[in-house]
């Protein structure tokens, strides 16, 4: 497992591995909003949680369709699937392989455009934990999707029309907590929810990802 | 470590190929798999490499025994030979790749990248990862594809060597690999005589 999860983020690293093309995606998205929006300092302050998760979201689902269709092209899949790691096993070290190379990056990203944004000095920490606790769902969820539409020719739009719905309470939960920091009120019911559809995606979607896995490599 | 295969009937694409298919691979032994294209020999070797449920009948081998290796290599174009064939050899809990890089020639390959290699290269790079694995039953599916004469029989010395430890082999192939003792199973006879499935809704599976 370990070996599948080094492998996994040298090839990120390596050219054409697509790291930090999510992480400059969000980059370009959240400096592209006070744009769009005008300099409007406190609409922005007010919009910032929000603006920072959808794009998290957005350059989370950009690297999505790699995570099995790359390994599906060159026949690694089959291989793997004949080795004496479980499927299971595969999917969690992929998504978390995903969430290292494209997650832990946005989150670290995130205070640096907050500023860019004027979020307010009490939103930062909300923010990061929100982030933090949120984007492995994001990127479990999305390796199951993944699991879903590999194999299938330009699968990679079908993919996020399959994980995007599925992002939704995600994406209310995680904005929410953000957007109470923000405003200074209690944020710990958000958090809880967040961290409970955490757990509960990567308790639950290895076993999909492995079944659907299994049955698209027939 | 004999495979026994029993009554075998498998399908692809909700089509069903070969019926009846019965066979046994006593270790040392090599049998290798011929038919027509379409015939069902690729199908034949992935259901029994585990990749996709038999129809009937059934497959029964010791567990952890098999390796498959298919059309695709599975090489990963950043990375070096070194690390290619280090990770199946770490996903397959062992750490030695010196012998299978000596058996294949590939000690002055070692150090450059997978998407640099020719495809003769290339499929050394990935028949080298079967002696990797340690793995006793060789499941293979046409391994000589652009290899060239003398890695043919670089191959076939590979093979014979594995025969002799006591590992056996299975390969679908249409050249002449100069195993002389290999056995042949002509998988023509056993085309299925009935296209359809008799389950409507696996056709859609």
């Amino acid at each position: 497992m370990i070996a599948l999860l080094t492998r996994d983020i040298r090839l990120a690293i390596r050219a054409g591995g697509g790291f930090g093309l999510g992480l400059a995606f969000f980059l370009i998205v959240v400096v592209l909003v006070p744009f769009g929006v005008g300099p409007q300092s406190d609409l922005l302050a007010r919009i910032a949680a929000g603006v920072l998760w959808i794009g998290a979201l957005l350059a989370c689902l950009l690297s999505l369709d790699r995570i099995f269709a790359l390994d599906w092209e060159d026949g690694s899949l089959d291989l793997l699937a004949t080795a004496p790691l479980p499927m299971e096993a595969v999917a969690i070290v992929k998504a978390l392989a995903h969430w290292l190379t494209t997650g832990l990056p946005l989150v670290l990203a995130a205070p640096v455009l907050g500023v860019l944004l004027s979020l307010p000095a009490a939103g930062y920490m909300p923010l990061i934990v929100s982030l933090l606790l949120g984007t492995p769902a994001l990127s479990m969820i999305g390796t199951f999707g993944a699991a879903l539409t590999v194999g299938l020719k330009r699968g990679g739009l079908l993919l996020s029309l399959l994980v995007l719905p599925l992002y939704v309470p995600t994406l209310i939960f995680g904005a929410e907590m953000a957007r109470r920091g923000v405003d200074g009120l209690d944020y710990g019911t958000p958090l809880l929810m967040l961290a409970g559809i955490t757990c509960g995606t990567i308790a639950l979607l290895p076993f999909a990802a492995a079944a659907v896995l299994r049955v698209n490599l027939r | 470590m004999t495979v026994t295969v029993t009554d075998l009937s498998v399908a692809r694409g909700g089509v069903r190929v070969l019926e009846g298919v019965s066979f046994d691979l006593a270790p040392g032994a090599a049998l290798v798999l011929r038919g027509p294209n379409g015939i069902g020999k690729t199908t034949l070797l992935r259901t029994i490499a585990g990749l996709q449920p038999p129809l009937s009948g059934q497959v029964e081998a010791a567990p952890d025994s098999l390796v498959y290796a298919g059309h695709a290599d599975g090489i990963k174009p950043t990375l070096s030979v070194r690390e290619n064939l280090s990770f199946w050899a770490q996903v397959f809990g062992k750490k030695d790749i010196s012998a299978a890089v000596e058996a294949f020639d590939l000690g002055a390959l070692i150090d450059r990248p997978g998407g640099l290699l020719s495809a003769g290269q290339k499929r050394r790079l990935g028949l080298a990862r079967l002696l990797v694995t340690g793995r006793a039953v060789w499941v293979l599916d046409e391994p000589t594809v652009s290899l060239d004469v003398d890695a043919v029989a670089m191959f076939a010395r590979v093979v014979r060597a594995h025969l002799a430890a006591g590992g056996s082999a299975l390969l679908a192939t249409h050249i002449d690999l100069g195993l002389g003792e290999a056995e042949v199973l002509d998988v023509a006879p056993f085309r299925a005589a009935k296209m359809d499935m008799d389950d409507f809704d696996e056709a859609f599976l």
